[in-house]
């Protein structure tokens, strides 16, 4: 659709199926026109598949393989014009909610400016200003792994300042296994890893998750307890702390722990602000419905 | 493509980006246009800049309006409008709510509804359009009022122009 806006009249042929690739097709549209453009998003894909063909076809510019494929850029390559994309003020950028706590949590690594290997969820934005205290984020559950390598790479001196950040409903999907490889092969400093408990799924909607005692239908069903796992796998020292309503002993607890060269984990337990509101509305829904039945009861008896 | 009328809306999650932009892509749909829209959203409750680009004509192709051609940009909240301006063709209109009279107009609640107002008369779309649009996309309890607001700031938009 970008090809056609910026070029009506030019012939198109798009590919419905870029692996395999229809060379033969390919190959007689290439023959049929005077020169061939291959428009893809992201990595050359379709382009080195057909240039090892032994097609002669023009290739998107390296700087194109960064962001997204437009009518401008369309517009570019077929002119061969490189005037550079259009810049200015930034648009403002997601933050963490007022009142959220794990402002709390974040404003105390920032204090003690400590290096923070991160994860993915509400908390990422912990990587923004105005708390800059997240280092590293690569993927799901890489908090733990990757905080334990930087504290085996940097040694026990600069290596104690090393804190893993991972999310309740990031840490049931794929934390359990880092900590079990914290207990197996703990760095000489020992390590501190922080679950920021909040409840929920929080970034992508408030999903249940098994840490949450609630199915995904929201029925009740067994809670895993984050704490006790950390327990079981023979992590030495487990605290669980509201971030906000314990805001010094969280403080100093974190300090404590560092300086132990324990494995130690801080379950940073406070609900989601927005959670909460759902689960009030949810509650008044069920009392409705409770009270309903209850009244069919008494008709029916 | 002149015959392709562009309107990018820009905000704030939680102002309304989405619900304006979804009203205008479906009263140019009832009035028989080719209509294609995109936006960026989920930033709603994180305070993110949210940005939804509406395109109605005969034909429309790509979903995107290409940066710097767009005819009416259209600004929830005035601390976008330096970000906002580089989607505005040079002889296009940037609406904002600087744009709203005071006096017909209280606080945040209904910035996108009143801004649709002030942008009714610059484009050719039926009011019927307009009007049915607005009401299919907000919950009952708030028509009476909307809609009220939506007539007034475009009856007087319409008067000043």
């Amino acid at each position: 659709m970008h090809v056609r806006e910026a070029a009506p009249d030019v012939s198109l042929l798009t590919v419905g199926m870029c692996h395999p690739l229809p060379l033969e097709r390919v190959r007689d549209f290439v023959h049929s026109v005077d020169r061939c453009f291959v428009i893809e998003e992201g990595d050359p894909v379709l382009y080195e598949q057909i240039s090892a063909a032994g097609l002669v076809v023009s290739r998107p510019p390296q700087e194109f393989r960064f962001g997204e494929m437009n009518v401008q850029r369309v517009r570019q390559l077929l002119t061969g014009e490189s005037s550079p994309e259009a810049s200015g003020p930034s648009p403002k950028p997601p933050e963490l909610c007022k009142g959220c706590s794990h402002r709390q949590v974040f404003s105390v690594l920032s204090k003690h400016e400590l290096l923070v290997s991160g994860d993915i969820g509400c908390y990422t934005l912990a990587a923004l200003p105005p708390f800059s205290a997240m280092d590293s984020v690569v993927c799901m559950g890489a908090s733990i792994g990757v905080g334990l390598g930087l504290r085996h790479a940097l040694g026990s001196q600069d290596g104690r300042r090393v804190v893993s950040v991972i999310g309740d409903s990031t840490f049931v999907h794929s934390g359990i296994t880092g900590l079990v490889e914290m207990v197996y092969n703990p760095p000489e400093s020992g390590h501190v890893v922080i679950v920021v408990d909040n409840g929920t799924t929080a970034m992508t909607g408030q999903q249940e998750h098994p840490g949450t005692g609630r199915s995904l239908r929201r029925a009740p069903t067994s809670r895993l307890s984050i704490e006790g796992i950390a327990t079981a796998v023979g992590v030495d020292r487990v605290e669980v702390i509201d971030p906000v309503a314990e805001s010094n002993r969280f403080e100093r607890t974190l300090l404590e722990m560092l300086a132990s060269e324990k494995c130690c984990v801080i379950v940073a337990r406070r609900a989601c602000l927005l959670a909460r509101k759902a689960a009030r509305r949810d509650t008044s829904r069920a009392t409705a419905t409770h009270v309903t039945v209850g009244q069919c009861q008494q008709e029916s008896e | 493509m002149s015959s392709v009328t562009n309107v990018v809306f820009v905000g704030i999650g939680g102002q309304g980006v989405i619900t304006a932009s979804d009203i205008l892509a479906a009263a140019a749909f009832e009035d028989g246009f080719d209509v294609k829209k995109s936006e960026i959203h989920g930033m709603a409750q994180r305070g993110g800049a949210v940005t939804s680009d509406v395109r109605y004509g005969a034909t429309v192709f790509s979903p995107m309006i290409p940066t710097g051609e767009a005819d009416y940009v259209i600004v929830l909240d005035v601390t976008q409008v330096d970000y906002a301006s580089r989607f505005k063709k040079p002889k296009g209109l940037m609406l904002t709510p600087l744009a709203l009279g005071d006096d017909l107009f209280k606080g945040q609640r209904g910035t996108n509804i009143a801004l649709l107002g002030v942008l009714a008369p610059h484009l050719t779309l039926s009011m019927r359009a307009w009007e049915g649009a607005l009401l299919s996309h907000l919950k009952p309890e708030l028509h009476a009022e909307n809609l009220q607001l939506f007539r007034t700031v475009a009856e007087r938009t319409r008067i000043l122009s």
